[in-house]
């Protein structure tokens, strides 16, 4: 309470010193002459501009006595040659008195077209922004077009000339997305399966269903969670960090010097990333899909009055291959979308480190939205096929 | 040598010396307009570079060197007009095959997940059948060249940033064209080693006959490596002057001319 009482205090003290050290600005009519008195500081500045404008408003300007500033701060300046410029009438107020620093400062800021007016862009109309818009938008088509159209290239090249591909490359991204991995997925796939078996043992015993929470765990998992969480995370750890890398390699002109030593960014850059992530999302959907299962029979054995034996009985009657099949083809796929978002993304960085930080941000966005747009594809497809 | 620094100069007529007169031209440039989104950033440029001539390309920030570079190695196409290298036509159209000429970038555009010998041995693998060993000999010889040896198993992120530079010539020396485009190769480095990197070019051209293309604003590196230049003028979008740097310095009379080489604000030169 005393800190605050103290801090009040020194407040109305600084304001009132404040105000005490505030700049005057006077009108004399019989002169038409302007006088400022006072230290001109760049914090003052708003109080200089409005009491400025006051005074000239009072009559016609001839001169300006600077004769009792003391000092004049930059800010102060800019804000009074602004002022004198905006004072109508020809020819212009002169200035008058005042010393030498405090003209020179003022001189400053003047320059040889303080006055000159500089046209300010028009802003577009609606129908041009519109238009411009639009135009921004077939340019964005056709440059994802021409990526997609390099990466088939690249693809059909590396089946048709295998021994030119960089699988010293694919091997290292492989190890870098995938084995780096498996903690994370792991983890996840653990806890969403005990997620799972928990909600669906707590639903289905109100119905002494019991018996299909095995079979509800393991085709919730190995066709939908398991390959989407996978993704997701595959999105986040290896989508961020491959659009990341490739657009620092962009503004540092790495890109570039690719180009110019006669190598293929597609095939030396994109491939190697496309291959690594289609391989290694459904290994790693492997992963979560046998943790999880492992997950739901433990909350299973620990809740619901079934063997270990049963359940895993129960979950092999309720799966059968097209399941587990359908959720990795979903998985490689959805490394597949993930790697060339992020690849598009990385090499389309423009604008040295902010452009990375953007395209970083839009590779996982626009790949989580496509992972879902993916998911319900294949979720139709499938339903087609009667898989 | 007449030196000229008119805009409108025709470039048919340029001032040569005899010894440049009896070369080949290693780079044709016509009527070529450059820039980005259909905006022209230079355009009417017309200029020869013959083999074996270090060739500046000068001018201020933003008057169009970098792109003109980039045009140049055929990483943008031109607006208009042409530009033929020598045994390989138009560059864009080179791209993707094996390159008859090397680029030196500004921070040197090194492989960050590569160390400095495999940057460079990197285009010996891809466009050559040598054995590893041979590879080895090669890019150890070439950093050597350079002054960089012992450093083949650094990473780039471990050097300074002219060893950076100096790795990046050595991976545009290394398939042995006898072309080098260098973006700024002085820029950022102390004065020693500026000047250490402009002696090592010089040497480059006289010893193998290279012929250099250098984009620069540094007026150190302009007047002590010399040769012939471009000025590129962003008011007029094309070629100001052009001659030897010590003769425009001595006797243009163009105000942009006399501030540029003098290191003067415009409005003391005009």
């Amino acid at each position: 309470m005393r800190r605050a009482m103290d801090s009040t205090d020194r407040d109305s003290a600084s304001t009132a010193h404040a105000a005490a050290q505030q700049p005057r600005v006077d009108y004399d009519a019989a002169q038409q002459s302007v006088r400022i008195v006072g230290v001109l500081t760049t914090g003052g500045a708003g109080h200089l501009r409005r009491e400025f404008e006051r005074a000239v408003r009072r009559g016609p300007v001839r001169q300006l006595d600077l004769s009792g500033v003391a000092r004049l701060e930059g800010g102060a300046a800019a804000v009074l040659a602004d002022a004198w410029c905006r004072i109508e009438g020809d020819p212009r107020p002169e200035f008058a008195g005042g010393a030498a620093h405090v003209r020179d400062v003022l001189e400053l800021f003047l320059g040889p077209d303080a006055c000159a007016v500089h046209p300010v862009p028009s802003r577009r109309g609606f129908f041009a922004e519109v238009g411009a818009a639009t135009a921004g938008l077939f340019e964005h088509v056709r440059a994802l077009l021409g990526f997609l159209g390099g990466a088939v290239i690249a693809v059909g090249a590396a089946l048709r000339r295998p021994w030119t591909v960089a699988w010293g490359q694919v091997s290292r991204q492989m190890e870098r997305h995938g084995s780096d991995g498996v903690a994370i997925v792991a983890t996840i796939g653990l806890l969403i399966g005990l997620i799972t078996a928990f909600q669906a043992a707590m639903q289905l015993r109100e119905f002494g269903a019991d018996n299909l929470v095995s079979a509800l765990v393991g085709l919730s998992l190995t066709r939908e969670l398991a390959p989407l969480m996978t993704a997701i995370v595959v999105a986040g750890r290896s989508g961020a960090s491959i659009a990341a890398e490739l657009g620092t390699m962009k503004v540092s002109e790495e890109v570039d010097a690719l180009t110019t030593l006669g190598l293929c960014p597609y095939r030396y850059l994109v491939f190697p990333r496309l291959l690594a992530l289609v391989l290694v999302t459904p290994l790693l959907t492997v992963v979560a899909d046998v943790v999880g299962l492992a997950g739901g029979a433990a909350v299973a054995l620990g809740t619901l009055e079934v063997s270990l034996y049963g359940y895993v009985a129960s979950t092999r009657e309720a799966l059968d291959l097209f399941d587990v099949l359908g959720g990795l083809v979903k998985a490689a796929a959805f490394g597949g979308i993930i790697a060339m978002i992020a690849c598009e993304r990385g090499l389309a960085t423009e604008g040295g480190a902010e452009g990375v930080g953007r395209a970083t941000t839009g590779a996982v966005v626009k790949t989580l939205f496509y992972l879902v747009v993916a998911d319900a594809v294949f979720a139709v497809l499938f339903d087609l096929w009667g898989i | 040598m007449r030196p000229v620094s008119s805009p409108e100069y025709p470039p048919d007529a340029l001032p040569v010396s005899p010894r440049t007169e009896s070369r080949a031209p290693a780079i044709t440039v016509r009527d070529l307009a450059i820039g980005y989104d259909r905006v022209p950033v230079m355009q009417g440029l017309d200029f020869e570079v013959k083999q074996g001539d270090v060739f500046l390309i000068l001018g201020g920030s933003g008057s169009g060197k970098s792109t003109l570079l980039r045009h140049l190695i055929g990483l943008q196409v031109p607006m208009r007009g042409s530009i033929t290298l020598a045994g390989i036509g138009d560059p864009v159209a080179a791209l993707g095959q094996k390159p008859r000429f090397g680029v030196m970038f500004q921070s040197g555009a090194l492989f960050g997940s590569l160390t400095v010998a495999e940057n460079l041995a990197l285009p010996l693998e891809t466009w050559t059948d040598l054995d590893a060993d041979t590879i080895a000999a090669i890019v150890g010889g070439t950093l050597r060249l350079v002054g960089l040896e012992g450093a083949g198993r650094r990473l780039p992120a471990e050097l300074s940033g002219g060893m950076r530079k100096r790795a990046g010539i050595a991976r545009a020396l290394v398939l042995s064209n006898d072309l080098l485009f260098l973006d700024e190769p002085s820029a950022g480095l102390d004065p020693i080693s500026a000047a250490e990197l402009d002696e090592l070019l010089l040497t480059l051209n006289r010893a193998l006959g290279l012929t250099l293309v250098i984009v620069t604003h540094e007026l150190e590196s302009i007047f002590r490596i010399g040769g012939r230049c471009i000025l590129l003028d962003r008011r007029t979008r094309g070629i100001l002057a052009r001659g030897a740097p010590c003769e425009l310095r001595a006797t243009s009379r163009e105000p942009y001319v006399q501030a540029f080489f003098n290191r003067r604000p415009m409005e003391t030169s005009q």
